[in-house]
């Protein structure tokens, strides 16, 4: 853990941040020591990002100073800060996606030798920082190529190349897997023992509690606790962030599973599954596990007519042909995707766009019966608990109202099977327990739920059964009493298991 | 996250910003010249709105959802041509009448709805950019036109002109045919944009076409119905454009997309798509077209300064949509 506490490298004293005439920040105080791990958790919108933005000198503090080695200082652009040693690593990656890796680690400060650039150098000083971060991706590849995790790697490179006194994390490991996130933390661990003062936000808390020596907990704007991680334990940061006693974040698996509603056989999705089988009840929550990249995503596009696929598939005992995702719809199927940013909602437009947009039929007599989507909405926002301004456009709301948002839009077509691909990705853990009680009260109305998820802890806790998947094939299933998490990666590793017949076909031939 | 309340006053400014400018140019315009504000002059400046006007209005709907069609003029010299031709063909058998319009017009917006179709589909079905597209097809219609023609002009029969002739120069309570027909597209395109599952399922598309498809829009099939409707409005303004003239040659339509596209990015239509309104292309063309008039009605700049100072225009305008924007 850290040494001593010594003096803070950068630091906010009594920091206000007002947009128009709202105060989003009320006087926050926080410290930052060289060779310590500083966790700054909260619920969304608790003002985590823009404390954060302040810090790497993105916007100013409206009063209060940012305090540099002691010094008040007022960084004229985020380029100055980062010459003066302080990094952020942001939630959305800012990286070139057509640029290549090695092109993105040195954009802006590119090495040259006289008129020309160093490419030699770039690549060989990349492909070590890379590697440091056991990260094996080509150099040459562009952004566009790489996977999430490959991209956060790539930020963090760049990161690590500019002599970072102070390195600021936005939710690293939200799209990262459990062996990607031993790797930031070992390279967190690294820079810490190197002297870096480190910033992270995360919504994981068993990572805090691994990692951070120093704790900020913020809600609505202001700090509520702060101090050595280790005067805290996982429970009383989750209620100190949400401000209430948490009881149980998973509800009670009360479901009493029906008739099967869904039957898939042979479901093939060219290039990412293959042969995938299930059946699923109603009243039942179908948990889907597996690695990134083991086609969970992508079988479930397939089945809801997202990307060709080929299979029997019967809903309700009828066998159904599904090419585009309207006709899923209405069949009563519904995929609600993991990216809700990109995929999920249009982030220029306001609520009533976004909640109507799929359901859009419903509203439509020749016309747009604008007042019934008002009406729509209200219903939403009191159902789902949706808070913040109507007047703004979606893209100003928090991560978790997002998700509601995007729940109550699938909602609105009624549909009696529903696949929620990651449901609760980056939102905090207030909102989770409540999206985790959406889901099972769905259940308990009698629709079939599939929940795909890379939190291993949210598929054991919600799901009445689980499918993990790997490389394209259903690995295995479990029920009720085998849902653990060594049984889960097991299956999701290949340990412990013979090869699939096909490859060890493969194999002989 | 942070929740910067959008200003809803800059959003107004946008909103008031072309109207603003319209109404400037009118004052200045009944200063500079008394016969401005004349009936005559309304009455010109109108008709002459109308043809840029309906191609405007299918145009909206096009950049709204994303896309874009550079082949409107080449498109609307290509059909009138073909029109010419093939009423003149029929002439002997037909005789002048009713019947032998009624054919070219019929042929005017078939000949458009195609000519949609096969922009929408080689965008929609095959995935190539609209402006390459739209590019090639502009290039086509140009030089089939041109061919057509055999490098010269193609003229409608003089019986059949004058008889058609009243679908521009007539109408009913001296308001020209032209002027309404504009009047109706406007209001039923404003109705389509604001309040139909078509209109918000365009801006929508433009605004974001991954969040469309997974949401369930048939995102091929609003789209390929945007070039189709775009074509069928030019084949409108064919109709109305053939009795002016009665005649069509590789010069007719000229930089009439630019002019469309203008007009609708001037009225505050987003170029990158997601938002639209026809209103406001209205308000663009009126101002495109108001410009040309003061300066011929005047003689403090000389008229063939015209496309400078639309030009000029067209960039504030984007400028100004640019500025409008800065303040999230």
């Amino acid at each position: 853990m850290g040494g001593a506490v010594t003096e803070p490298v950068l630091s906010l004293s009594g920091v206000s941040r007002s947009f128009g005439p709202i105060e989003v920040l009320h006087g926050i105080s926080l410290a930052l020591a060289p060779g310590r791990v500083h966790a700054l958790i909260g619920e969304n919108g608790a003002g985590k990002s823009t404390t954060m933005k302040i810090l790497a000198g993105y916007q100013p503090p409206s009063s209060g100073d940012v305090l540099l080695d002691g010094r008040p200082v007022a960084f004229a652009s985020m380029g100055e800060a980062e010459r003066l040693g302080i990094s952020m690593i942001h939630q959305e990656f800012n990286l070139a996606e057509q640029l290549t890796v090695e092109e993105n680690i040195f954009l802006g400060r590119e090495l040259k030798r006289g008129l020309f650039l160093d490419k030699a150098a770039m690549r060989a000083q990349s492909r070590a920082l890379l590697d440091r971060l056991q990260c094996r991706v080509a150099t040459d590849r562009p952004i566009s190529d790489l996977s999430n995790s490959d991209k956060q790697m790539v930020e963090i490179a760049r990161a690590l190349s500019r002599e970072t006194r102070v390195l600021i994390m936005d939710e690293p490991t939200a799209v990262l897997t459990r062996a990607e996130t031993s790797i930031l933390m070992e390279q967190v661990r690294a820079l810490r023992a190197a002297g870096t003062a480190v910033l992270f936000t995360s919504h994981k808390l068993d990572e805090v509690k691994e990692i951070a020596d120093d704790l900020t907990i913020m809600r609505d704007g202001a700090v509520v606790w702060s101090g050595p991680a280790s005067e805290l334990d996982e429970h009383g940061m989750a209620e100190a962030m949400v401000g209430r006693e948490m009881s149980q974040l998973y509800p009670a698996k009360d479901g009493s599973p029906g008739e099967v509603v869904l039957d898939v056989s042979g479901l093939t999705v060219p290039g990412y599954a293959e042969d995938i089988s299930f059946t699923l009840r109603a009243g039942e929550i179908l948990g889907i596990a597996g690695l990134i990249g083991s086609g969970r995503t992508e079988t479930f596009e397939g089945l809801a007519g997202l990307r060709p696929a080929s299979g029997a598939v019967r809903i309700k005992g009828r066998p159904v042909t599904i090419r585009h995702n309207w006709e899923a719809l209405d069949l009563g199927l519904c995929y609600l995707t993991e990216d809700r940013k990109t995929r999920g909602l249009l982030l220029q437009k306001g609520m009533r766009e976004n909640l109507t947009l799929q359901a859009l039929h419903r509203f439509s007599h020749g016309l747009l019966d604008t007042r019934a989507e008002e009406a729509a909405l209200d219903r939403a926002i009191r159902d789902f608990d949706i808070r913040g301004s109507r007047e703004v456009t979606v893209g100003h709301l928090s991560g978790g109202n997002q998700q509601k948002l995007l729940f109550a839009k699938t909602m609105l077509s009624d549909p009696q099977i529903i696949v929620i691909d990651e449901p609760t990705r980056g939102i905090d853990i207030g909102t989770k327990q409540q999206m985790y009680e959406f889901i099972r009260g769905l259940a308990r109305e009698g629709r079939a739920i599939v929940v795909i998820s890379s939190e291993m802890q949210e598929v054991i806790g919600l799901a009445d059964r689980v499918l993990v998947m790997r490389q394209g094939r259903i690995a295995g299933e479990l029920t009720t009493d085998t849902i653990t998490e060594d049984a889960i990666v097991r299956l999701a590793m290949g340990v412990g298991e013979p090869k699939p017949v096909a490859l060890a076909k493969e194999l002989t031939e | 996250m942070s929740t910067a309340a959008a200003s809803p006053r800059k959003v107004q400014m946008s909103v008031i910003g072309p109207v603003l400018a319209l109404v400037i140019l009118v004052i200045a315009g009944a200063l500079m010249n008394p016969n401005f504000l004349g009936l005559d002059n309304i009455t010109n400046v109108l008709a002459r709105s109308a043809f840029i006007g309906i191609i405007a209005v299918g145009m909206t709907f096009v950049i709204t959802s994303g896309g874009l069609d550079l082949s409107v003029g080449s498109m609307a010299a290509f059909i009138a041509g073909l029109m010419i031709l093939v009423m003149n063909k029929l002439l002997p058998s037909m005789g002048v009448g009713v019947p032998i319009v009624l054919v070219g017009m019929g042929v005017a917006l078939l000949a458009g709805i195609v000519a949609g179709l096969i922009n929408g589909l080689l965008i929609t079905r095959l995935g190539i950019e609209a402006f390459i597209v739209t590019l090639g097809s502009m290039g086509i219609y140009r030089s089939l036109v041109t061919w057509l023609a055999d490098g010269g002009t193609l003229s409608l029969d003089f019986g059949l002109r004058t008889f058609y002739q009243p679908v521009y120069y007539g109408g009913i309570f001296g308001v020209t045919w032209p002027i309404i027909v504009f009047a109706l597209v406007v209001i039923m395109g404003e109705m389509l944009m604001r309040s139909t599952a078509f209109g918000r399922h365009c801006a929508a598309i433009g605004s974001n076409d991954q969040v469309a498809k997974y949401s369930s829009v048939r995102v091929g099939r609003v789209r390929l119905l945007t070039y189709v409707m775009l074509g069928a409005l030019v084949g409108v303004a064919v109709i109305m454009y053939v009795p002016r003239l009665g005649s069509a040659s590789s010069a007719t339509g000229l930089l009439w997309e630019l002019e469309a596209i203008a007009a609708v990015i001037i009225g505050g239509t987003a170029l990158k798509g997601g938002f639209g309104r026809v209103w406001g292309t209205v308000v663009g063309v009126l101002i495109l077209v108001l410009i040309g008039n003061l300066l011929n009605l005047t003689d403090y700049v000389s008229p063939y300064l015209n496309g400078a100072i639309q030009g000029a225009i067209i960039v504030l305008a984007v400028v100004l949509q640019r500025g409008s924007k800065a303040g999230q």
